[in-house]
């Protein structure tokens, strides 16, 4: 098993996941560990390079963020770090692009890959189909 | 090493190996040993749950995620017994005329693939659903399309007792749908083939298979492989391919053949696709009921084809362009939600293919043609209006910027949604209609196989899926794949006298 990929840049990732969805600021430490749990499972499938350019472009959101306003990502308020995560996700070149659209999915993975996100949302799919629903 | 042999071995069960395996058992009854290996694994009826990150993580290949090698498209295969056929929405479609006619394959007659599709159609219990049994969803599309001035066709289905979960794309949890692990491949088990699950073709030496069966991990959905867990070498008589549009080029790719292959891996296309979705001031029927009821099928004029479809909480947020509260309103409002899919009719140029890394991994290569990327933006458009015609008060379109429509825009959409927004990396995009790397034709010059799956120069060895398709189908593949797959079954069984006259067991290494 290999150490969670995400524990070296565990501040930043935290404050990207409340930007990429504002409800993860509100989760309580188990389901916040849940999420994460999601997001570490899903990496430790991946390759070892995919790993590193994952941790990668934290650091990079990290850095684009000292570069804009002279402050941590996680220091920020919510509509300059949703600017910075703006630039990555507009950025010219597209391996930034996609760079971000991959964290994002990761993040979308480990919160909505919850059942009570499901649950939060109103998704009610049951396998008991329309008898469920009479 | 383990050494096994058998007369005709089977790589892959979905539609095209499930349908092989079914249409060998007259082989196999003769004596002839037949064998089937499947990567993924066989999962009892009480372990589909229909929970998203559990199902994806046990039936798909790389959780559904499988990301192409430029990173900006997901391609979602199934992997377990029955192949893609287990997660599919089951929407039985017979191959257009003008389609086939495009190909140009010498031998392949569209009327013989129609008689074939619907010899399927009728194994499968391929029919339309009851009106009473659509969902809002659904309805709201044939209403939207009806309001545009299209016409909406309603879906035929391969299933059997459906109880609408909607959860087909995480493997029907009533067993109701009637992939090939519920009908061809059980048939074929009955009738004498042999099936071993979690058995991965590493890859080809001649007719020797070298093959590595998995140990089921902890706590893994499926049992366990039927064979212990090893190293196998199997030999073999015969060796029908249907591993997929990627599994099959990329198992050929590192294998050690006795001829040369130019155009393997060459002409991959996927039907890539956006989710669209509209929102409702009301509460509708969405995630209950088959998901998919209604196409539209718009190839011929404009390049596309929309389907209705619902997916589950983590592959919808994937699919929304954007981030933040704009794209958590809209998550929030998901039993208002009604979903388009949107298939862009795809067709094999230079430089879209498989391929495989140095440690031998398949690598699937794809760039976006301007042709594409026009065709998604028409699509766009066409469901936009269709959303809003059927009372959607915004409307989602990743071609947008931003992507929200509110519906007093709905007169804009020309200008709001337009190519300039298709920003690879930024726009989702993903796709579940693999076809090509191993196609049709003459020659070893401008194809793999000929017209019943034979490999040039190896008349031993035969492909069996959708990788024989030279270009897009441009509808949903599977019953065209079992047509296909039912043909080369056919010629494996009328050459097999020739074929198998030396029994491998004895043929020298």
């Amino acid at each position: 098993m290999s150490a969670p990929v995400m524990d070296p840049v565990a501040v930043t990732f935290r404050a990207v996941a409340e930007t990429v969805v504002p409800e993860a600021a509100g989760l309580p430490a188990k389901e916040w560990e849940a999420l994460r749990a999601i997001v570490e499972g899903a990496l430790a499938e991946r390759s070892a390079k995919l790993r590193r350019q994952v941790r990668l472009l934290v650091r990079m959101i990290d850095l684009a963020s000292y570069v804009r306003y002279g402050r941590a990502f996680a220091a920020l308020d919510p509509s300059r770090r949703t600017a910075v995560a703006s630039s990555f996700q507009d950025a010219p070149l597209l391996l930034l692009r996609r760079g971000f659209w991959g964290l994002r999915t990761l993040v979308f993975m480990g919160y909505y890959g919850r059942p009570e996100a499901a649950a939060a949302i109103g998704y009610r799919a049951d396998v008991r189909g329309w008898e469920a629903r009479r | 090493m383990i050494e096994r042999a058998c007369d005709v071995l089977i790589v892959g069960s979905g539609a095209g190996g499930g349908t092989v395996a079914q249409a060998l058992v007259p082989l196999a009854r003769d004596g002839r040993r037949v064998l089937l290996l499947e990567q993924g694994a066989r999962l009892d009826e009480h372990e589909f749950t229909g929970r998203e990150a559990e199902m994806a993580g046990a039936l798909y290949e790389d959780g559904g995620g499988f990301l192409t090698a430029e990173g900006t498209m997901t391609l979602a295969f199934g992997r377990a017994y029955g192949g893609s056929t287990v997660v599919y929405t089951g929407t039985s479609l017979l191959a257009p005329e003008r389609v086939l006619r495009r190909w140009k394959v010498p031998g392949l007659d569209h009327a013989d693939v129609v008689r074939r599709s619907r010899r399927y159609m009728q194994e499968n219990n391929v029919h339309l659903l009851d009106p009473e049994e659509l969902n809002d969803n659904n309805r709201l599309f044939a209403r939207g399309c009806a309001a545009v001035g299209y016409r909406a066709e309603p879906f035929p289905l391969n299933v059997k007792g459906c109880r609408g979960s909607s959860l087909c794309n995480l493997g029907c949890p009533g067993g109701a749908k009637q992939g090939t692990h519920r009908v061809q491949l059980p048939r074929a088990e009955a009738g004498g083939v042999e099936v071993v699950t979690r058995a991965e073709v590493l890859r080809l030496e001649g007719r020797d298979a070298l093959v590595r069966v998995a140990r089921r991990p902890d706590g893994a959905r499926g049992r366990a492989s039927e064979w212990a867990p090893g190293e196998y070498r199997i030999r073999a008589g015969a060796i029908v391919l249907a591993a997929g549009a990627v599994g099959t080029p990329a198992l050929l790719l590192r294998s050690r053949l006795p001829a040369s292959l130019p155009r393997l891996g060459e002409g991959f296309t996927c039907h890539p696709a956006h989710i669209l979705v509209g929102e409702h001031a009301q509460p509708i029927t969405n995630d209950v009921g088959h998901p998919k009821s209604y196409f539209l099928d718009r190839a011929q004029e404009e390049g596309y084809v929309l389907e209705t479809c619902m997916y589950f909480p983590f592959t919808t947020a994937k699919n929304l362009a954007g981030f933040g509260e704009d794209h958590s309103r809209l998550m929030r409002a998901f039993p208002r939600l009604q979903m388009i899919l949107v298939l862009a009719c795809d067709h094999a140029v230079p430089g879209n293919r498989v391929s495989i890394d140095s440690r031998g991994r398949p690598v699937v290569h794809y760039r976006f043609t301007e042709e594409v990327i026009a065709s998604l933006v028409r699509a766009t458009r066409a469901s936009a209006r269709i959303f809003f015609a059927a009372g959607a008060r915004r409307v989602h379109a990743p071609s947008a910027d931003p992507p929200l429509i509110e519906a007093r825009d709905a007169g804009r959409l020309d200008e709001l949604v337009d190519v300039r927004h298709f920003k690879t990396g930024k726009v989702p995009v993903s796709a579940a209609h693999l076809m090509g790397g191993c196609g049709m034709g003459r020659t070893a010059a401008d194809s793999v196989t000929d017209a019943w799956g034979r490999v040039h120069g190896m008349p031993w060895l035969r492909v069996a899926d959708a990788s024989l398709f030279p270009d897009s189908l441009e509808i949903n593949p599977y019953l065209t794949v079992m047509a296909l797959a039912d043909r080369v079954a056919e010629k494996l069984r009328e050459e097999a006298r020739e074929l198998l006259a030396v029994r491998p067991c004895a043929r020298p290494a």
